[in-house]
């Protein structure tokens, strides 16, 4: 409820009116869970974004992987990534004790989840893409009836880049691409495939 | 409240709204013209709410309109990371901007942004320090507020302007007859070139602009200037000359606008309003129509 009211009264209006979001390729958006979304990380703005392409009344259903180091470094801070967010919280470097790092994502997918992953790691150099991480790999491997959808986001570092307090206002671009499945191939060539699939949806903004 | 004379056109724009929707979707049914008569319904039913009804409100209106095609325009332009800031200043200016207007203070408003905002935002990319490119950012910013906000903010200011003695009608109404008569002149423009226009008449930016379109418009919209001119305290002569000018000014907006378009390599600046592309689409013309018409009025008048 909190969660909805948030993004209902704060979220949305600062993401999708006074930033504006200019989504392409909405109909490939799945409405329904369980789903992974796959995009780019280069501003805390693109979780914002991507819940903010949902309507509503699916919001409680979207769940951001995030880095439980970063968003879970004191109680109030978990409170709110938890509570209010609503992020499913991964352990950058896991003990052993504590289980599969991969474990909250999996039971999120379980319950029919629309679950946010960036495959970068963390949000990295301003408007620029690096390395992706195999762990959709894992997952998609685990789940392979569920897709993976890539969405690239530009912008979004121009409003909010790493490391800046200072929100400045520009109109942001989803470019939303075909779900991809895990068919039979390795983790790296999955890996691989989603790194392609969100390249070559960012082509179209870096023609001359 | 709304005049009897803005409520006569008011209701004159529904019923050619209403005709001009059944015409689309039983004659001409297709996606790209029903996106554009959706959106005028947008555009006409927010512009009626948000500017006929209230002084104050209009002031909100205007300004947020500003605001969005102030950040269309940002968003289109190439910048630095450092140019952030200096757009934010930007951003901010405009609450000042239409403030000046709405309290009718004509000395601020009209040296805002021209002077304070020319000569102190170049001062804010002195304090960031970025000296590559300090040209290019300092033109483009200030081209931009010059554009959306100063040219925009023109209408607010209009709106708020005193009935002349002798006449019953006053900022309101004129706002109104620019705003029509400026849009009419897009639609004439478009409907004169597509069933006569042969002769392109600037190719490279905008080859879909003909001579026959540009002057089919012009001749229309004097006509209509005229009779329109119910709204303002115009004699018939210079009605004809407002007509003019907005018909004129109106082509030059959007070929400017256009030029930008050209220039970064976009088609259209947005897809705010579907079938009409960005807000930048739909407002090019009345930037220009706007202090051109504003500066005519207020020259006769005021």
């Amino acid at each position: 409820m909190l969660k909805k009211i948030f993004f209902a009264l704060f979220v949305r209006p600062l993401v999708l009116i006074i930033s504006g979001v200019h989504v392409v390729g909405k109909e490939k958006l799945p409405l329904e869970g369980p789903c992974i979304i796959a995009a780019n990380h280069n501003s805390h703005l693109d979780t914002m974004v991507l819940m903010s392409i949902f309507p509503l009344s699916k919001i409680n259903q979207v769940k951001p992987v995030a880095a439980a180091d970063y968003f879970m470094k004191n109680k109030y801070f978990a409170w709110f990534s938890q509570n209010i967010i609503g992020i499913i919280p991964l352990k950058r470097r896991p003990t052993k004790e504590e289980g599969h790092p991969l474990l909250g994502v999996t039971r999120a997918l379980k319950n029919g989840d629309i679950v946010i992953v960036f495959p970068e790691g963390s949000r990295g150099v301003p408007e620029e893409m690096g390395t992706f991480k195999t762990g959709i790999a894992h997952l998609a491997k685990e789940f392979p009836s569920i897709p993976v959808v890539p969405i690239y986001i530009h912008g979004a570092g121009k409003a909010l880049p790493k490391g800046e307090a200072l929100f400045v206002p520009f109109i942001i671009d989803a470019n939303i691409g075909e779900a991809l499945y895990y068919t039979d191939e390795n983790n790296k060539a999955f890996t691989t495939r989603l790194e392609k699939s969100i390249k070559k949806l960012e082509e179209v903004y870096y023609k001359v | 409240m709304v005049s009897v004379e803005a409520g006569i056109v008011l209701g004159f724009i529904l019923v050619a709204l209403v005709v001009a929707t059944i015409l689309i979707y039983v004659k001409f049914p297709t996606q790209e013209l029903k996106d554009r008569m959706n959106s005028w319904w947008v555009i006409i039913g927010f512009f009626t709410v948000g500017a006929m009804l209230h002084t104050t409100t209009a002031m909100f209106f205007f300004g947020f309109l500003s605001y969005l095609a102030l950040k269309e325009y940002f968003t289109l332009i190439p910048s630095r990371q450092t140019d952030r800031r200096v757009m934010f200043y930007a951003y901010l200016s405009i609450i000042p901007q239409y403030y000046f207007a709405g309290i009718g203070w004509y000395g601020m408003f009209i040296i805002w942004i021209p002077v304070f905002l020319f000569l102190l935002l170049p001062f804010k990319q002195v304090l960031i320090g970025e000296t590559k490119g300090f040209l290019e950012n300092t033109s483009r910013v200030q081209w931009g507020l010059m554009m959306f906000v100063f040219g925009l903010s023109h209408l607010a200011y209009m709106i708020t302007l005193k009935p002349v003695e002798g006449h019953s009608v006053g900022g309101t109404e004129l706002v109104l007859y620019l705003v029509l008569l400026t849009e009419l002149n897009d639609i004439l423009q478009y409907l004169w070139g597509k069933s006569i226009g042969k002769r392109k008449i600037v190719p490279k930016v905008s080859p879909n602009k003909t001579v026959e379109g540009f002057v089919g418009a012009f001749v229309s919209i004097s006509i209509l200037a005229v009779l329109f001119s119910f709204l303002t305290p115009f004699t018939w002569l210079q009605a004809l000359v407002a007509g003019m000018i907005i018909s004129g000014g109106g082509f030059v907006g959007d070929v400017v606008i256009s030029m930008v378009k050209r220039d970064i390599g976009v088609k259209d600046s947005g897809n705010m309003l579907p079938g009409h592309g960005g807000i930048l689409d739909r407002v090019d013309s009345l930037i220009y129509t706007t202090p051109l018409f504003f500066h005519y009025v207020y020259y006769l008048y005021y």
